[in-house]
């Protein structure tokens, strides 16, 4: 092997030459990196859902197509077009505006919201489903009843919605985790790219996606995790079933 | 390479094109190698797990697999393995030097573990009163494997599969971070050329929708053929 010079449990430990600060710090902008698409995903998607269900056809039509498109297309592509593409976006609005070109936007922004695109097409056909899934006799009882938008989505609609919807959300949050490490062609140090550079600036590939597997495994099983207590609580809530 | 034949905007994006479109057999040859090695190897995971020792290796492999992302498997390959001794100066070198065998090995391995998990579903969801029934009437395991299991967890696991299938066509773009030239690396290459980043990567978009959007219409007519209903 090549760089042999220092000691293997060196490079991993927590001293002067070890990587596993910046390892760990990787994982957390994974996570953070992985949470805001995921939020931009759930937001956007809920507006998908919206506007398929509306009666403008232009508006569903247009949705639908979004969701087409964005499932039907690499992530990879998606991160690289924002990435390469926004600066020269921004930079015609500035100029539409008669400003200076503003430059490039964080690495951290353009990611999150490359993963937030794609997952928000994903949420949408989630949330969709869940709705369909609540009995539309429901939602007439609640207006009978007297109940407001505002109970009927939080008492009659949220409720059953959660328990239909939270298991495949699960699954997106993991493939957003997963498709987090693509950000790493962006330069930003999360997981993916702080390996890369451990990797390649100690000459131990091998040891350092190692390592970068093992923090991945550790984020994807501990949000399972995480998921199966919301799945269990929001079972109490959809009446126990 | 690119762009010195054509002429101003259109002669571009027509050279562009044709580059691209040139690629595709990179990107379908990569797609069904590793759809036909993951479904294999993706049905001894399921046939593995069966048994107690076997199960947990399958486990292990899958939690593994689907637990950490493509991206890092593919480099994992093709740097990582590298850099060990017994690869490098082992007879399987040639194989392992060479970026579209490594990505076709890393995708592989990654589908597997999710083809598994849909085709152990579809046996889960079988009538055990089935199986009993067919052992009843006397059928040896290989007939009743071929004349009750296998077809039915064919139309049961399809739906899922397809997904996965679709998945599995998108992600053969991330063998391009391995310097192996499908449509995402020539459309990287083109742009190394040319700075025009936003042309070119909508292009390369498009050729997979186009993909995408076959193989989901291949699926379905599989699937209504399949279906014993004849189709809704």
């Amino acid at each position: 092997m090549i760089g042999d010079d220092v000691a293997l449990p060196v490079l991993l430990g927590f001293g002067h030459d070890g990587w596993a600060l910046a390892l760990i710090a990787g994982a957390g902008l994974t996570m953070a990196l992985s949470l805001t698409a995921m939020a931009i995903g759930t937001v956007l998607g809920a507006l998908l859902t919206v506007a398929q269900m509306s009666r403008r056809g232009w508006l569903a039509a247009l949705a639908q197509g979004y969701g087409l498109v964005l499932r039907g297309v690499p992530e990879l592509l998606v991160v690289l077009l924002l990435y390469f593409g926004t600066p020269g976006l921004l930079a015609a609005i500035a100029a539409l505006a008669g400003l200076p070109a503003p430059g490039s936007p964080p690495a951290f922004l353009t990611g999150s919201v490359a993963i937030g695109l794609v997952s928000a097409a994903y949420q949408a056909e989630v949330f969709r489903g869940g709705l369909l899934a609540v009995p539309r006799g429901q939602v007439e009882a609640a207006i009978a009843a007297g109940m407001g938008p505002f109970t009927r989505f939080r008492r009659v609609i949220a409720p059953q919605v959660l328990h239909h919807v939270l298991p495949p959300l699960g699954n997106i949050w993991q493939f957003n985790l997963k498709d987090s490490a693509l950000v790493a062609i962006t330069g930003l140090a999360e997981l993916m790219r702080v390996s890369l550079v451990a990797a390649g600036s100690t000459r131990r590939p091998f040891a350092f996606f190692a390592a970068a597997m093992v923090l991945y495994l550790v984020l994807t099983s501990a949000s399972s995790a995480v998921f199966r207590f919301a799945e269990a609580r929001a079972g109490r809530w959809a009446g126990g079933r | 390479m690119m762009g010195e034949s054509g002429t101003g905007e259109s002669g571009f994006l027509a050279d562009t094109a044709l580059a691209i479109v040139a690629a595709v057999p990179v990107t379908l040859a990569l797609f069904v190698a590793c759809a036909v090695g993951a479904s294999l190897l993706a049905g001894v995971l399921v046939a593995a797990q069966q048994g107690r020792v076997g199960g947990l290796v399958a486990r292990a492999w899958i939690f593994v697999f689907r637990g950490t992302p493509l991206l890092l498997q593919i480099f994992m390959v093709y740097y990582g393995l590298a850099a060990l001794g017994p690869v490098r100066h082992g007879p399987l070198w040639p194989a392992f030097r060479d970026p579209l065998f490594c990505a076709f090995l890393a995708m592989t391995c990654c589908c597997s573990a999710y083809i598994a998990e849909v085709l152990r579903a579809a046996l889960a969801a079988i009538p055990p009163g089935q199986i009993e029934a067919a052992r009843a009437c006397g059928m040896a395991r290989w007939t009743l494997g071929r004349r009750i299991v296998v077809p039915q967890m064919v139309r049961l696991a399809l739906p899922a599969y397809g997904n996965e299938l679709v998945m599995m066509l998108k992600s053969t773009s991330l063998a391009s971070s391995v310097t192996v030239l499908d449509v995402t690396g020539v459309a990287q290459q083109v742009i190394a050329h040319s700075y025009r980043t936003v042309e070119v990567f909508c292009l390369a978009a498009a050729v997979y929708l186009g993909l995408t959007a076959a193989l989901t219409w291949l699926l379905r007519r599989i699937e209504r053929r399949l279906d014993p209903a004849g189709g809704r």
